[in-house]
């Protein structure tokens, strides 16, 4: 997939591996090591790359040297520049200024671009020097966190592509981010939480330390009338509490009973109000409890414990969306009145419009070749994983990836109505669809809710019978002490901090409730080509003559079809044997002299007849490579056959373990594909899942009936990785995106693994567990607090100081339990390869 | 004793202008980006022009080839 990874820095790849064996000479711009085929002796500053050099070239011409020095005192993670020269003529359409382009009052223009290649300080520094780079650049802020810039310029004096271009030549790459508004209501909401955050803590500081003056006078003595002004204090700032940062709780509360749904809002509010009313009453009267250090402290953490849950879940949502923005967004369109081809953003491509696509380029719309051929990769609309090639007068559709060579594409559909934007639709409907799994505090909620409320209606009347005069005063002492404080801290506190280990091995969880769904078991569907499998061609096994192999890696070296790049991978030889007189024949094979050897790779038919003949095990070896969906490859040496090469879309290695621990865990698994049947079973069998419960065949529609259907049975997670399957990630219960997926997964999936094979979905599923035993183990306890408390309250023994003392006793140790749970910690991270 | 009827009020306003100022710096974005704006404050600045004479001065050439 195009643009997956973040950083693709392969020319420090290259420095690193020739680092141990000269002197080192570093780079004057990344400090790694010059490969000894660059050192120019002459020259007084030495490079690692082309990128490099350049970069240099522009901070100096700009008088920016300054960040070196920054850099040296900051030795983050060095990564040579990488500088990719284009134009970015699409950022100055009409179409793209238009929806993406924030217009100012006074004239200037903002917008967003994500950057590659950021990773220290200095780069924030030379960043924000942006305008010293660009002329009419105004400002240019970056966050670091997110490598995002927000560049504000004077669009009479620059266009945004010369901007792009700057910062291109500083080193960074830079992508527009597409969801300006999603990010401004978040910010707005952000915002908004923060203040009722600091209102509360401020209003729960100042009614703390009223308090203690008011339980020093408990033991001390303290005149009325101080009394009676503290406790119109605390009442006012109790009051400001309660309506103000409290009034979220009663508004999740009102929510959750206009809709019928259990919501742990519920019984915090109902305490919450208890106490509140029950305070104002005693303030009034000037006698009795007035709870309101308790409340506005409850107030605070459950605001702080929400606040914290929502800033892990924004954090791997971010991460996600920016990998989704990497995906370029543009077209090369050919215009009519000729002239070299001009990039216009996917917004502006109309229908009937003539594109360029270049090879290794996807293409942006649904259309008919009009000039050229290819092949091209479908994998992402059909599951396919052979290329198909396409002429002059073949249809090709958005999304898949032009392979081999430029086309010229006239465009039949674009945008939403391409077959990738009708399954996009699916995804966006199937995602609006979807129920919102009852979080399991929530569940609880409804049970704890109607406990509560039965054991205050007994108090009530109990104490009625006994002593009216104390039977409102005991009622809602039971109403606050049960007030599920640390449940409603230790849930979110559970879930961001599992979030958050996830993230920091590579697994990318968008939402709280997925872990829950992970945590019980069901049924696991998995796409087939690149989850199960590697997704790519490559040598699944040889059978004959090994002696054979370097002969074949040479000849395959003159090809460019993927069987040929297959056995090239398999047999990579440091020195070529020299090998002359190529000849290809298309869809048959390569012959070619090496070493002095006649030899010839291909299929079965290319085998000249005689040595077919003389081979007594080829016939069967063929029959066994096509019944198991593999291709194969005979190799001829000096015409006798020699080998025999069975090409494929190889298992990847840790599934079948992967699948037996799914297993083991309870969960049933099994395959959606749109691959060939047979092939399908054939995968099923070697990973060890019930051929059963594996589909050929299946289209991206009828993946999403299959998920559909399932659901109405009981959890189900899919596992895949592209656009063939984005709207059944995005129905199924949680649907998880793999490394190297299309970008489509990227938006539908809930959970996004950003690291290969499927090792992290088992670490997953157990971390969930582990997960929801601590939340388990935190509600046991604070029940255990809330029923001693009721104990407490009902018997009328309960005084303000042990209500005080409780509920941070609790509150700590559920914290403690949700913090220190062992959830992803247990596995050792590994690497994103 | 007495004075505590001035003094927590007024204890109460300063609060309330600390919260006040709190509010303005979430409202006016000083919390949106807090991990980038401490290293923001390393960079203390030179006071020169932007657009310098394209010098070559010993001196900065030995800072360029710190790694």
């Amino acid at each position: 997939m195009p643009g997956a990874e973040i950083t693709i820095d392969a020319p420090s790849t290259r420095a690193q591996a020739s680092a141990p064996a000269r002197p080192q000479v570093a780079c004057a711009h990344c400090g790694l090591a010059v490969p000894s085929g660059l050192i120019d002796p002459a020259a007084a500053m030495q490079f690692c790359c082309n990128g490099c050099r350049t970069v240099h070239a522009v901070i100096h011409g700009c008088g920016l040297e300054r960040f070196y020095r920054l850099r040296a005192a900051d030795p983050g993670r060095a990564a040579a520049a990488a500088v990719s020269g284009r134009t970015f003529g699409e950022l100055d359409d009409p179409a793209f200024a238009e929806r993406w382009v924030e217009h100012r009052p006074d004239g200037l223009t903002a917008t967003e671009l994500l950057l590659e290649g950021i990773h220290c300080a200095a780069c924030v520094w030379l960043v924000e020097k942006l305008p010293a780079v660009a002329p009419g650049v105004i400002e240019a802020r970056l966050d670091l966190r997110r490598g995002v810039v927000r560049v504000v310029w004077d669009p009479r004096r620059t266009p945004l592509s010369a901007v792009a271009r700057a910062l291109d030549s500083l080193g960074y790459t830079p992508h527009p981010v597409r969801d300006g508004e999603t990010r401004s209501m978040r910010r707005r909401e952000d915002r908004a939480f923060l203040v009722r955050i600091g209102v509360a803590g401020a209003a729960a500081g100042n009614v703390m330390v009223l308090a203690f003056a008011l339980y020093g006078g408990l033991f001390s003595g303290i005149e009325a009338e101080f009394a009676g002004y503290f406790r119109w204090m605390s009442m006012l700032l109790g009051v400001l509490a309660l309506a103000w940062p409290g009034s979220v709780f009663f508004r999740g509360a009102w929510a959750a009973l206009r809709t019928r749904t259990a919501h742990l809002d519920l019984p915090i509010a109902l305490g919450l109000a208890a106490g509140g009313l029950m305070g104002t009453i005693n303030t009034l009267r000037g006698a009795g409890e007035i709870y309101f250090d308790s409340l506005t402290v409850l107030v605070f953490l459950l605001l702080v414990g929400r606040w914290i849950q929502r800033r892990q879940q924004r954090w791997a949502a971010d991460a996600v969306q920016l990998l989704y923005t990497l995906t370029p967004a543009f077209a090369r369109r050919i215009e009519s009145g000729g002239g070299p081809p001009r990039d216009i953003p996917l917004e502006a491509v109309r229908r009937g419009d003539l594109l360029e696509v270049r090879a290794g380029d996807t293409i942006p719309v649904d259309g008919i070749v009009e000039l050229g051929a290819s092949r091209v990769d479908q994998a992402l609309l059909t599951g396919e994983p052979r290329p198909a090639a396409v002429s002059t007068g073949s249809r090709v559709a958005a999304g898949t990836l032009n392979l081999a060579a430029a086309l010229h594409v006239r465009a039949s559909a674009t945008g939403a109505d391409t077959r990738v934007g009708r399954l996009m639709a699916l995804v966006e409907q199937s995602a609006r669809r979807r129920t919102p799994i009852v979080q399991f505090a929530d569940g609880l909620a409804g049970w704890f809710t109607i406990a509560v409320i039965t054991l205050a209606t007994l108090t009530l009347g109990v104490w009625l019978w006994l002593d009216p005069g104390h039977a409102a005063e005991h009622t809602a002492a039971l109403l606050i002490v049960a007030c599920p404080c640390a449940l409603g801290l230790a849930t979110p506190l559970a879930v961001a901090v599992a979030i958050g280990r996830a993230a920091r091995q590579g697994i990318l969880i968008k939402g709280g409730d997925t872990l829950e769904t992970l945590s019980r078991r069901g049924l696991v569907l998995f796409d087939k080509t690149g989850t199960l499998t590697q997704g790519r061609a490559s040598l699944v096994r040889w059978s004959g003559d090994a002696s054979a192999q370097p002969l074949v890696a040479a000849l395959e070296a003159h090809s460019s079809h993927p069987i040929a790049k297959a056995l090239c991978a398999a047999f990579r030889e440091e020195s070529p044997l020299p090998t002359t007189d190529v000849t290809q024949v298309s869809g048959a094979g390569v012959e070619g002299l090496v070493a002095g050897r006649r030899v010839r790779v291909g299929s079965i038919e290319y085998v000249p007849e005689p040595a077919r003949a003389a081979c007594h095990w080829l016939n069967e070896a063929v029959a066994q490579c096509i019944a198991e969906g593999l291709t194969p490859v005979v190799v001829c040496v000096d015409g006798t056959v020699a080998a025999l090469a069975a090409v494929g879309d190889a298992v990847r290695p840790d599934a079948r373990e992967a699948i037996a621990a799914l297993r083991a865990r309870g969960w049933r698994a099994g395959i959606l594909s749109g691959d060939h049947p047979q092939v399908v079973a054939t995968v099923a069998r070697q990973v060890g899942i019930d051929p059963r419960l594996a589909h050929g065949h299946v289209s991206p529609e009828a993946k999403l009936a299959t998920v559909e259907a399932a659901r109405r049975v009981g959890p189900v997670v899919m596992i895949g990785d592209g656009v063939n399957d984005a709207a059944a990630l995005s129905a199924a219960s949680v649907g998880i995106a793999v490394q190297g997926g299309a970008e489509a997964s990227l938006a539908a999936a809930h959970v996004y693994l950003n690291q290969a094979g499927l090792a992290p979905v088992v670490d997953l599923l157990g971390a969930s567990r582990r997960t929801f035993q601590a939340i388990r183990c935190c509600l046991a306890t604070s029940l255990t607090y809330n029923a001693a408390g009721v104990l407490l309250a009902i018997t009328g023994v309960i005084n303000p100081l042990i209500a005080a003392v409780l509920m941070p006793l609790s509150s700590f140790t559920v914290l403690s339990i949700a913090l220190g749970a062992r959830t992803f910690a247990g596995s050792a991270p590994r690497r994103a390869a | 004793m007495s004075v505590i009827y001035v003094i927590l009020p007024l204890a109460m306003l300063m609060g309330a202008a600390a919260v006040a100022a709190f509010i303005w710096a979430v409202r006016s974005g000083q919390y949106d980006d807090v991990d980038t704006t401490a290293l923001r404050l390393l960079h203390d600045d030179d006071v020169e022009p932007p657009h310098r004479p394209r010098s070559h001065s010993p001196r900065r050439q030995r800072g360029r080839h710190e790694p």
